[in-house]
């Protein structure tokens, strides 16, 4: 069943049948990272970029590697190796990256709605892979995808998402992929933090950790920025960790069973602690591989057409 | 053109409380008479049946660009795009470059404006030399040379004490402080106003408040001092309520808004349309309610475009990095026809007050009025004609417009300036 988009811009307007094929799809391909012989030639013949705008290793190399899984050929651009540098304007580095005949882009951007420009003048498809703190949908749908694994559903769980919600584009895509799945979904950080509103779109807010991961099936962590600190949005790290960190002691609060989520890459000791990330509960190394099943599945359903698992099964 | 009557047109002129059906007699560039039936050997005719004819429109907030960044606007492009838009007086913001804070820019800028010919340009001079917010510029050597006020837009006064002085030193001259209220430290890197939207969008918001405590400190120190301050660009409902307070407790304040803050909200900015990129952001919808009951209730005294003209370049760009503006010369008539007077929040009359002789007044020139002796800077409106805004046939340089496409009612039919018509609307 092919994707009612034909961009994956945000989880906001994404239907949630899209969201359910995606899923659906990166479980095949799920299956194909585990074989010894991973490379399939599903995607052979297409071809694809990725732009990256902000430095990143994990999401660049996951996209990369998805591709190349599937036998696409994929050319990498980033602000250090690029025209880019040179005051080209994001408009026209596109264009001429699609005038040599790639099929999907690839963005990550410190902008909001920077890829969706680029898909108002763009054919190929545009994959958002963080854009400012407005959405990062992959991020989203590998930890939806991480879920549903792990707990065999999404829907009527409790998920806390917790820290710097304000400039956290994993927490919006979450949001909104978590609350049309039918999760509960909750949140805590530092007031200076949360931005205003968040409660209309849904979710229960606090300024209290525990109080936000009470009988939780899953805490999502999100990383913080030392820069954050430096702005004046909270006193320092020491203060932070103390009163937001995530260690075993607040971790009771929650369900024995929950599920530990973080997007990476860690500050042990700050918003997690070491024990917490490595502990069984924790599912941050997996989130990882699933990353690359589900960019998999979006690529696929993106350039690859026909029937979902068809082709996978190659 | 020595002689011309304007024939059979609705005349509305509140300076005089006229509205009813008039002619006009014009002679050697000045208004002689607004009599019915006027009969005039040797005079040119136009007819003005079926339209609304009005003082001179004046808009008091522009941006012309000239010197310094003519790639977005000249004084020219700028005069023929006010003149498109019904305006035949503006006054235009000094941050060029280098900015108008001295005579020679401001002389540079009249006789720039002069030789062009099409509208009457008044230059507002800088607080600041430099526009640096740290010395007083030359503000009574400005006025000699023709300044209607002084202001820092765009570089808000963020120093007290310069803003006292600023108030104090120009109340000698009889010019409006034109304060831009924003609290820098507070609106920060912020590109929309902060609120649901820019949660939504994980864009940096610029709080209300950020326009609120500098409207707070300015009302404050024009109360102390008793200068003639004038607020800018009015976008909240925090900042219309000081305004009304202001003006109660009798303090001499006067105030603006534009159409985009009394028409679009901070939804709009969900397209990620860089036109939708202005300072002050656009707002809520209870700020937008706000800015109408303020302009219904008189709080608002004068409606200004704030035209901000900008290259393709300076908006085909990511939202954080696009420059803040609207061109709003061309579309301000038609927007203030169909969202305020159709909609019956102002009544024709007001709504021309408030872009005539309630403009006029704050900056202290003798326009926007009809009465005999006065320049024959006229206005012809058609208030029925259905229009779809079309950057692209802006005389602006600027198309950076986020009313591009909509449907409005109301047309400039042609506008005159000291009896020479310097624009005309053939119909396209």
């Amino acid at each position: 069943m092919p994707l009612k988009c034909r961009d994956i811009l945000g989880l906001e307007h994404m239907e949630t049948d899209d969201i359910k094929i995606i899923l659906k799809t990166a479980e095949s391909f799920k299956q194909i990272l585990e074989r010894d012989i991973k490379k399939v030639p599903t995607l052979r013949g297409k071809s694809m970029v990725t732009l990256f705008y902000e430095p990143s290793t994990r999401t660049r190399s996951s996209f990369e590697l998805a591709g190349k899984y599937m036998s696409a050929d994929v050319i990498n651009f980033s602000k250090a190796t690029s025209s880019v540098n040179k005051g080209e304007t994001l408009k026209d580095t596109a264009k001429t990256i699609e005038m040599m005949g790639v099929e999907t882009v690839v963005i990550r951007h410190p902008a909001a709605g920077a890829p969706h420009m680029l898909a108002r003048h763009l054919d190929a498809a545009v994959v958002n892979a963080g854009d400012g703190a407005h959405e990062h949908p992959t991020q989203a749908l590998l930890d939806l995808f991480t879920i549903k694994q792990k707990k065999g559903k999404i829907e009527g769980l409790k998920v806390a998402i917790i820290g710097d919600i304000l400039h956290s584009r994993v927490a919006r895509s979450n949001i909104w992929g978590l609350k049309k799945m039918g999760a509960e979904v909750v949140t805590a950080g530092p007031k200076t933090l949360l931005p205003p509103f968040l409660d209309e779109l849904g979710v229960k807010v606090y300024t209290k950790v525990e109080d936000a991961i009470d009988n939780a099936d899953v805490v999502n962590i999100l990383r913080i920025q030392l820069e954050r600190q430096k702005k004046g949005l909270f006193p320092s790290l020491r203060e932070y960790s103390i009163i937001f960190g995530i260690d075993s002691d607040k971790l009771k609060y929650a369900k024995e069973d929950v599920l530990i989520m973080h997007p990476g890459p860690l500050n042990r000791g700050i918003e997690i602690s070491s024990e917490v990330a490595d502990s069984d509960r924790s599912s941050i190394n997996e989130q990882v591989t699933n990353g690359v099943a589900v960019r998999m599945a979006i690529l696929y359903l993106l350039m690859g057409g026909g029937k979902p698992g068809e082709q996978a099964n190659y | 053109m020595n002689r011309l009557i304007i024939k059979g047109g609705r005349v509305i002129d509140p300076s005089q409380g006229i509205d009813k059906i008039s002619d006009i007699f014009i002679e050697k560039g000045k208004i002689k008479a607004v009599e019915e039936n006027i009969s005039i050997e040797n005079a040119e005719i136009i007819d003005a049946s079926g339209k609304i004819v009005t003082p001179g429109l004046i808009d008091i907030h522009v941006h012309l660009r000239e010197p310094g960044f003519e790639a977005k606007e000249d004084i020219e492009s700028g005069s023929m795009s006010a003149a498109a838009g019904g305006f035949t007086s503006v006054a235009c913001m000094p941050n060029t470059n280098p900015p108008a804070d001295n005579k020679s820019v401001v002389e540079f800028i009249t006789e720039k404006a002069k030789r062009v010919g099409l509208v009457n340009v008044y230059p507002i001079g800088a607080i600041s030399k430099g526009l640096k917010g740290e010395e007083l510029s030359e503000i009574g050597d400005m006025k000699h040379s023709g300044i209607v006020g002084i202001s820092d837009d765009g570089e808000p006064v963020m120093n007290s004490n310069l803003m006292r002085r600023a108030l104090e030193y120009s109340s000698m001259f009889e010019l409006p402080v034109i304060s831009h209220c924003e609290d820098l430290n507070m609106s920060g890197e912020g590109v929309i106003n902060e609120g649901l939207t820019s949660t939504i969008l994980g864009m940096t918001g610029i709080p209300a408040t950020a326009e609120e405590i500098m409207a707070a400190r300015d009302i404050r120190i024009a109360e102390f001092t008793g200068g003639k301050l004038h607020i800018a660009h009015v976008s909240t409902k925090g900042c219309v309520e000081l305004i009304r307070q202001a003006k109660a407790k009798g303090i001499n304040v006067t105030a603006e808004a534009t159409p985009h803050h009394f028409t679009l909200t901070d939804e709009s900015v969900k397209t990620f349309d860089t036109n939708t990129k202005v300072n002050p952001p656009l707002r809520t919808a209870e700020d937008v309610e706000a800015v109408r009951q303020g302009l219904k209730d008189g709080t608002i005294d004068a409606i200004v475009t704030d035209h901000a003209p900008h290259t393709i370049e300076d908006k085909e760009v990511e939202y954080d990095y696009a420059s803040f503006g609207i061109s709003g010369l061309e579309t301000s008539l038609p927007l203030v026809i169909t969202y305020l007077v159709n909609t019956g929040i102002l009544t024709l009359s007001q709504a021309i007050e408030k872009m005539t002789i309630n403009p006029a007044n704050i900056i202290n020139v003798p326009k926007g009025t009809l009465k005999p002796g006065s320049d024959a800077d006229i206005t012809i409106i058609d208030i029925e004609k259905s229009i779809t805004v079309d950057t692209k046939k802006f005389k602006s340089k600027g198309k950076n417009s986020p009313f591009n496409g909509w449907e409005l009612k109301g047309s400039v039919a042609m506008t005159i300036k000291s009896g020479n018509i310097v624009y005309k609307n053939n119909g396209d």
